[in-house]
């Protein structure tokens, strides 16, 4: 595991000392370059997990390192999107984004700062809304000026919070192609939590499924077979795009508690597979 | 209804509701035939005054009223000694020493407030020193001020000092404490400095509540100046009402308190349009 970009071993958290731990014993890593998505119920500790490796949380137990050092608290290695845009709205869009850039690279001139942050407006495709406030935008546009402020300052990892979650169906498609074209671009390591089983199988690599909580855990790493060129409108013929899918919601619908009662009844807790749908299963 | 349609209609009420005061006021004061004044005429004449003198007994009828208004605001700005000087130049004494009082007021609030904000410990302690100080009246702390400053001029501007700084600062307080954790999450996940995060993250969010604050001080501010200058004395619109009114000039009083009413409006928009500045929508 140490040869992995982000490693995370053993984490977990507790909030009461008496109660049960929201999840136990979670342990994974991340290549750099890798899509992870992550996809379990509500109350799992998904964004916990999220938020320890962002830096806002502090885990019970456990370790992460990530580029082999420890991570203690925020940094701009590991930039943030959150699943509420998190806009300021006394900036501009412009405004929000360079707030970011001189964030990382505070002796740049403001000009440089401008120009650097236009071109990331401009890849989520926003050029020429630079100067509206963020109540002038519709919901999708918020939420791409927050991917837009992420990505701007190049970090090392980025991890998002169910970042379409409050978008609907016609909007998230548009967003996620645009994500999808980034990150084939720059390569970019993405943490990424989503309820949506089509977009976790269109835009990750690998995907994790955690089991229901309390003493959640990550069950599964399936990784995603489908060709790396899948697109949106494409993928659904692939024949392995309904095993990859009946296999996550088979997951989500039975497996998930299935695992949580056995946890609760105190079975030994069985090492994460990992899962290759469609093609050959092999026990971790 | 639109809303221009609204704004004439409200208009013209209130055009209607200024005429009917107008009208009460006039016939409440019409000269009272009776025996009273009869008596009053035989009485002025014993003692060798003329009647019909130009000083009338009663509420001031609306023509003297004009009268007085026509006069000072023609002049306002005469200076003939230390207690006689135009309304112009009364006024300008008072807005200075709110002015005064009002600015270092927010320059003790602010800072302080955005302190009690960020640090809940500071807020606990010094909660109960606000809360015994706040409800003290400004009359209350004329003796002590006089008595220690001497100076009735800064003891006035005392005053409004230790008035209309509670309301800042608790409302910076306020404001500073309930900025979104969203956006101080933001500010952590970007490692903004602490200086930084305070003036483009928390500042700005917390900028509404704070200018309400302001607002509400500025409104006892002007209260607070009128009750003030009527105890110390000098040149102010408190005093010249006060002046006015031991000169038995009613109409020079009603006048005075027309003009602190129609200032204190024009301070409250000023403060208005500052607040729709910096105002944002979530």
């Amino acid at each position: 595991m140490d040869h992995n970009f982000l490693s995370v071993q053993g984490l977990s958290k507790r909030y009461a000392a008496g109660a049960p731990p929201v999840f136990e014993q979670v342990s994974f890593g991340i290549d750099r370059g890798e899509f992870v998505c992550v996809i379990g119920h509500s109350g799992c500790g998904k964004t916990t997990i999220l938020n320890v490796l962002a830096g806002l949380e502090a885990a019970s137990d456990g370790v992460v390192i990530m580029d082999r050092r420890e991570i203690k608290g925020p940094s701009l290695d590991r930039g943030v999107v959150f699943q509420s845009h998190a806009l300021m709205p006394w900036f501009s869009v412009l405004g929000n984004v360079v707030f970011a850039v001189r964030s990382r690279w505070p002796d740049w001139p403001r000009a440089k700062a401008e120009e650097h942050a236009r071109r990331f407006i401009a890849m989520v495709g926003l050029k020429g809304a630079e100067h509206k406030k963020p109540s002038e935008l519709s919901g999708g546009m918020k939420q791409r000026v927050g991917i837009a402020r992420a990505f701007s300052i190049e970090p090392k990892m980025l991890l998002m919070d169910e970042p379409f979650g409050a978008l609907d169906a016609l909007t998230r498609g548009v967003v996620q192609d645009e994500l999808l074209k980034i990150c084939a671009a720059t390569g970019q390591t993405v943490f990424m939590i989503t309820h949506d089983v089509d977009e976790a199988i269109l835009l990750a690599d690998k995907i994790f499924l955690m089991s229901n909580g309390p003493q959640a855990c990550i069950a599964e790493v399936v990784i995603n077979t489908l060709p790396k060129t899948r697109s949106r409108e494409a993928m659904h013929h692939d024949p392995q795009f309904y095993r990859i899918r009946n296999h996550l919601v088979d997951f989500l619908v039975h497996r998930s508690r299935q695992i949580q009662a056995a946890q609760a009844s105190g079975v030994p807790r069985p090492p994460t597979r990992i899962v290759m749908p469609g093609l050959e299963q092999a026990v971790a | 209804m639109p809303a221009r349609h609204l704004g004439w209609r409200a208009a013209l009420i209130s055009l209607l509701l200024l005429a009917a005061l107008l009208m009460v006021w006039h016939f409440a004061t019409l000269p009272q035939e009776g025996a009273a004044s009869a008596a009053q005429d035989e009485y002025a004449k014993l003692m060798g005054k003329s009647s019909g003198a130009a000083k009338r007994d009663g509420f001031p009828g609306l023509a003297q009223m004009g009268e007085t208004i026509r006069k000072e605001l023609a002049n306002p700005f005469y200076d003939n000694g230390p207690n006689d000087k135009g309304i112009g130049i009364q006024l300008a004494y008072s807005l200075g020493r709110v002015g005064l009082g009002f600015a270092i007021a927010a320059v003790v609030a602010i800072p302080l407030g955005f302190l009690l904000g960020m640090s809940p410990l500071m807020q606990r302690a010094l909660n109960p020193f606000i809360q015994i100080l706040k409800p003290i009246s400004p009359l209350a702390w004329m003796p002590l001020a006089l008595y220690t400053i001497k100076d009735s001029s800064i003891s006035g501007v005392f005053v409004i000092f230790i008035c209309s700084v509670w309301p800042m600062l608790m409302n910076t307080a306020f404001g500073v404490a309930s900025v979104r954790r969203d956006w101080l999450n933001v500010a952590k996940t970007l490692e903004v400095s602490s200086l930084r995060r305070a003036f483009l993250v928390i500042l700005p969010a917390a900028a509404p509540t704070i200018l309400t604050g302001m607002r509400i001080s500025m409104g006892i501010a002007w209260l607070v100046i009128v009750a003030a200058e009527m105890l110390v004395g000098g040149t102010g619109i408190g005093y010249f009402v006060w002046n006015e009114w031991n000169n038995l000039s009613l109409t020079s009083v009603i006048f005075a308190i027309l003009v602190i009413g129609v200032t204190g409006m024009v301070l409250d928009l000023i403060f208005a349009r500052l607040q729709r500045l910096v105002t944002y929508v979530e």
